[in-house]
C-alpha cells in the first residue's frame, strides 16, 4: 500500500492540473460576455459572433480574460478553488440547522441511506439464509434475484415516492424503502455465494461430528461468508446512497443532497451543483471507508485478513 | 374479498407445488430450473391482479397487471419512440463510447506500472461514488437532447470497465509471461496472444455490470432535463399526471430492454470465454 | 565442427536481496555443456538448480560472473530463439486448441502458415498426440498436457531444450513412459538438453552428465559423467543399484 501513495498523489495532482487548465476554454465565452458588458474591447465583438467560434481560438485572441474565467459566478466549469470555497462556506461557515448548510442536507440524505441500508441488509441476509436452506426458495427466488439486477429499478424510484406519499407515507420512509431495495439484491446474491463457499471437505467434517443445521450455520457457513458479506455491504451502501439521492428528485424535495442537485440545476447555480456532488462523493467515500475499516478489523480478528 | 381469499389460496397452492417440484429427483433438469421460477413469477402476477381488484386499490396507487398490459399494447407507438430515444440513442451510444475509452485507457495503464499504481485506487474510489449526480452538470454542458444522456452513460460505465479490464490484464501467471519471454515475443505480441485473451472473463464481467448502469444512467439523467421524449421523461411526466399504468408500462419496456441487453452481452461472453471454468459449468 | 561448449558458465553468481538479508542462490558456478549432451541437475530444495536454468533462459539476470549460450549472452540467445523451455506445469493457454498452443511460438517467430501446419503435425506425431490437435487443454489428462507442452518446445528449430522438473506432477507409470519417450526424442533430434529433477533414478536414466548441487550458497558440489551406455532400457535403473 505504501508503494501506491506516491503514484496516487501524482495522479491526483495531474487530474487537478487538467481540471484547472480545462476551466479556461470552458468558461471563456461567458467571461468575454461579462467583459464586453463592462465595457472592455473583445475580439471578435458581439456574443453572437463568438458563439460558434472555437474556445481555444477565443482564449488566444483575448488573453486578458483568462483570469476572469476562474471567478465567474455561474461558470460552466467551476475552478477547484471555487468549489472548495463553496464547500467551506456551506459546511463550516453555516450553522448545522440552517437550510443552506450542506451538512444539514447531507444528514437528511444520510439518515434515509442508513435506514434503508439497515432494512435492505437485514432482509437480504434473511432471504439469503432462506435460499441456502430451502431448495424451493432457491429455485424460485434466486433466478429472479439475479435477473432483477438487470432491471433499472432506480427508474421507478420517483413512482414509489409519489405512491407512498399519496397513502400518507412521507419524508424519510419512502426514500429509505428505495435505498433498502437497492442494497437488498447485492446483499442477497453476495451472501448466498458466501454461505455456500465452504468446500465439501469442511462440510463433511461437520457431518462426522453429527452437527445439526443450526450448528453448521453458526460455526461454519456464517464465518465463511464474512468476506463476501463485506464486499456486498460496500456495494450496498453506495447503492443505498444513490437511491436516497434519486428519491429526493421527484417531488421537488427541498431537503437533501439530491434536492440541492436539482435546485442547483433548475436555478443555474453551477457551483451549488458541484458542491452538492462533492458532498455526496465525500459521503459515499466515508461510508465505504467505514465498512472497509469494519471489514479489516473483523477479518483480522477472524484470521481471514 | 373473495378475490383476496382466492389469491391467498393460489399463493399457498403454488408454493406447495414449488416445494414438491424442488424436492423431486427431476429438480436438477434444465426445464425444471426454468419451470419453478416461472411458476413463482406467474403466481406473483396472479396474486397481484386478484389482491388489487379484490381490495379495490385505487389506480393511482397500484394498477393491476391486466390494465398495465392493456396500456402497454395501446401506447406501443409512444413506448417505442421513448425506447429509441433513451435506449438506442442515449444508452447504447454512451455504452460503446464508454467501453472503448475505458478499455483503451486500461491497456495504457497496464503498460505503465506507475500509472496503474496511481490510477487504480483513484478509479476504484470514483466507481463507488454516486456518478448519477453528474447528470445535471452534463445536461448543462451537452444540452437537453440525448447527447447529455450518452455522456452520463459514458461516465457511469467508464470506471467499472476500467477497473475490471486492468484487473483482467494482470491475471496472467508468471509462468505464462515467462513462456512468452522464452519465445522472444515483443510486448505487442505478448499483449495480443496472452494478456488480452486472459483478460476477457474480467472484461465481460465489467461489460455485463455496465449494461444495467447504462440503462439506469440514461433514464435517470432524463429526470434532470429532457425533450418531450424518452423513458425517463415519460415516467416523470406520467407520475405528474398520476397515470401510473403508463409508468408501469415504461417499466416493462425498461425491464425487457435491460434483460435483453444483459442477455446479449452474456451470449457473446459465452462465445468468447468458452474456455473459462465458469462457462464450462 | 567446433568443440566450443554450447553453454558456458564462468564464476556465475546470483544474489537476491530479501528482507531477511542477501540470499546466495548461485555462487561461483563453473560449468561447460557441449553440444548434444543431456545434462541433469539434481539436489535438495533451494540448491539453485531451477535458478541456474532460468539464468540460462534469460529469465533471471546474474549478479556476478559470466554465462554464454552459443557464444552470446543469454538475452541475445533468447531473442535469437535459441532454446525451448518446458515448465513444471504444462501452462497451455485454455483458449487455444492443442494445435493452437503448439502454433503459438511459431506464430510469434514468424513461421509461414504452411510451415506451421507441417511442424504442428510432425511434433504431435513425435509425442503421440496426433488425434488431439483440435481438442482443448482441459479435455486432456495431466500427462497428455505435459506431452503437449514438450511438443510445443520442440516445434521450432532450437538446438537447446531446457526442462524444469517437467514430469514432477505426474504419476510414476506415466513418468516412466515419458522418460522413455524423451530419451528416444533426444537420440533422434540430437538436441542439447538441460534437465532439472528431484529424482535421482530419473537423472541417472536420462543423462550423459549429472550435475549435483547443494544449497546455501547454491553451488555445484559434483559433476558425474554417466558410465551407462547410450542405449538404455528402464530396467537398468534397478540393475545398477541406483534405487
Amino acid at each position: 500500500m505504501r508503494r501506491s501513495v506516491f503514484p496516487v498523489i501524482v495522479v491526483i495532482c495531474g487530474l487537478m492540473a487538467m481540471w484547472y487548465i480545462a476551466v479556461v476554454p470552458m468558461n471563456i465565452k461567458m467571461a468575454l460576455t461579462d467583459a464586453e458588458r463592462s465595457g472592455m474591447v473583445v475580439t471578435p465583438s458581439g456574443a453572437k459572433e463568438r458563439r460558434d467560434r472555437s474556445a481555444i481560438l477565443l482564449v488566444a485572441q483575448n488573453p486578458f480574460a483568462v483570469k476572469a474565467t476562474f471567478s465567474l459566478e455561474r461558470p460552466r466549469l467551476p475552478a477547484p478553488h471555487q468549489v472548495a470555497i463553496e464547500l467551506w462556506n456551506s459546511t463550516v461557515n453555516k450553522k448545522i440547522t440552517s437550510k443552506r448548510s450542506l451538512i444539514f442536507h447531507g444528514w437528511i440524505t444520510l439518515s434515509a441511506t442508513l435506514l434503508g441500508f439497515a432494512i435492505g441488509t437485514g432482509l437480504g441476509i434473511l432471504l439469503a439464509v432462506g435460499i441456502v436452506y430451502s431448495r424451493a426458495m432457491d429455485m424460485s427466488v434466486m433466478p429472479w434475484a439475479i435477473a432483477s439486477q438487470t432491471i433499472p429499478i432506480l427508474a421507478i424510484a420517483p413512482m414509489i415516492i409519489v405512491v407512498l406519499n399519496s397513502i400518507g407515507v412521507q419524508g424519510l420512509l419512502p426514500k429509505a424503502i428505495i435505498s433498502a431495495y437497492l442494497s437488498f439484491f447485492p446483499v442477497v446474491v453476495g451472501m448466498v455465494k458466501g454461505l455456500r463457499s465452504p468446500d465439501h471437505m469442511q462440510l463433511d467434517l461437520l457431518k462426522t461430528y453429527s452437527a445439526n443445521s443450526s450448528q453448521g450455520f453458526w460455526k461454519l457457513r456464517l464465518p465463511s461468508s464474512m468476506p463476501y458479506l463485506f464486499a456486498s455491504l460496500k456495494i450496498g451502501i453506495a447503492a443505498s446512497l444513490v437511491g436516497a439521492i434519486v428519491g429526493e428528485l421527484p417531488t421537488g424535495a427541498v431537503r437533501g443532497l439530491g434536492a440541492r442537485l436539482l435546485s442547483g440545476s433548475y436555478y443555474g447555480q453551477t457551483i451549488q451543483i458541484w458542491s452538492a456532488l462533492l458532498g455526496a462523493a465525500f459521503l459515499a467515500a466515508a461510508l465505504v471507508a467505514i465498512i472497509g475499516l469494519a471489514q479489516r478489523i473483523t477479518l483480522k480478528r477472524m484470521g481471514m485478513a | 374479498m373473495t378475490l383476496v381469499i382466492l389469491a391467498l389460496f393460489i399463493w399457498l397452492a403454488a408454493w406447495f407445488l414449488n416445494v414438491y417440484l424442488a424436492n423431486t429427483s427431476a429438480s436438477d433438469s434444465r426445464w425444471m430450473k426454468l419451470l419453478v421460477p416461472a411458476i413463482f413469477g406467474f403466481t406473483i402476477l396472479i396474486v397481484w391482479e386478484l389482491v388489487v381488484r379484490g381490495l379495490k386499490v385505487p389506480l393511482v396507487i397500484l394498477p393491476p397487471p391486466s390494465l398495465i398490459a392493456e396500456t402497454f399494447l395501446a401506447k406501443l407507438h409512444i413506448l417505442w419512440k421513448d425506447f429509441v430515444q433513451t435506449f438506442v440513442k442515449g444508452a447504447l451510444s454512451g455504452y460503446f463510447i464508454g467501453c472503448t475509452a475505458a478499455v483503451a485507457l486500461a491497456v495504457l495503464v497496464e503498460r505503465f506500472d506507475f500509472l496503474r499504481r496511481g490510477l487504480l485506487p483513484v478509479g476504484n474510489f470514483v466507481a463507488a461514488l454516486p456518478i448519477i449526480g453528474t447528470a445535471p452538470i452534463l445536461v448543462m454542458w451537452f444540452g437537453f437532447d440525448w447527447h447529455s444522456k450518452a455522456a452520463v452513460v459514458v461516465v457511469m460505465v467508464f470506471f467499472p470497465i476500467l477497473v475490471n479490464t486492468v484487473a483482467g490484464l494482470g491475471e496472467t501467471t508468471a509462468m505464462q509471461r515467462d513462456l512468452m519471454k522464452t519465445y522472444g515475443a515483443d510486448p505487442w505480441q505478448a499483449f495480443i496472444k496472452l494478456r488480452l485473451p486472459a483478460a476477457m472473463p474480467f472484461i465481460f464481467n465489467g461489460l455485463k455490470i455496465s449494461t444495467t448502469l447504462a440503462l439506469i444512467g440514461a433514464i435517470v439523467a432524463e429526470f434532470f432535463g429532457s425533450p418531450t421524449l424518452g423513458m425517463g421523461f415519460r415516467i416523470s411526466a406520467s407520475i405528474g399526471q398520476l397515470a401510473l399504468d403508463m409508468v408501469w408500462a415504461e417499466i416493462v419496456v425498461a425491464a425487457l430492454a435491460g434483460s435483453a441487453f444483459y442477455g446479449a452481452v452474456a451470449i457473446i461472453e459465452k462465445g468468447v470465454t468458452f474456455w473459462h471454468p465458469s462457462q464450462r459449468g | 565442427m567446433t568443440n566450443e561448449p554450447v553453454i558456458s558458465a564462468q564464476d556465475l553468481s546470483l544474489t537476491f536481496e530479501t528482507n531477511d538479508g542477501p540470499v546466495h542462490a548461485l555462487k561461483n558456478i563453473n560449468l561447460d555443456i557441449s553440444k548434444g549432451e543431456f545434462v541433469s541437475f539434481i539436489g535438495p530444495s533451494g540448491c539453485g538448480k531451477t535458478t541456474f536454468l532460468r539464468v540460462m533462459a534469460d529469465l533471471e539476470k546474474p549478479t556476478g560472473g559470466q554465462i554464454t549460450i552459443n557464444g552470446v549472452s543469454p538475452e541475445e540467445a533468447r531473442n535469437a530463439r535459441a532454446y525451448g523451455y518446458v515448465f513444471q506445469a504444462a501452462g497451455l493457454y485454455p483458449w487455444r486448441t492443442i494445435g493452437g498452443n503448439i502454433r503459438l511460438p511459431l506464430e510469434i517467430m514468424g513461421y509461414s502458415k504452411s510451415d506451421q501446419a507441417k511442424r504442428v503435425q510432425d511434433v504431435l506425431k513425435l509425442v503421440e498426440l496426433s488425434d488431439f490437435e483440435k481438442k482443448f487443454p482441459w479435455q486432456l489428462s495431466g500427462g497428455m498436457q505435459q506431452r503437449a507442452s514438450i511438443a510445443r518446445a520442440l516445434a521450432f528449430d532450437a538446438d537447446i531444450l531446457l526442462m524444469d522438473e517437467p514430469f514432477g506432477a505426474l504419476d510414476e507409470i506415466v513418468r516412466d513412459h515419458l522418460n522413455e519417450q524423451l530419451l528416444d526424442l533426444w537420440r533422434r533430434t540430437n538436441k542439447t538438453i538441460g534437465f532439472v529433477t528431484h529424482s535421482i533414478p530419473e537423472a541417472v536414466y536420462l543423462s550423459t552428465k549429472i550435475v549435483v548441487m547443494s544449497p546455501r550458497p547454491g553451488r555445484i558440489s559434483d559433476v558425474i559423467d554417466s558410465p551407462l551406455p547410450a542405449d538404455r532400457p528402464l530396467e537398468i535403473r534397478r540393475h545398477t543399484g541406483i534405487h
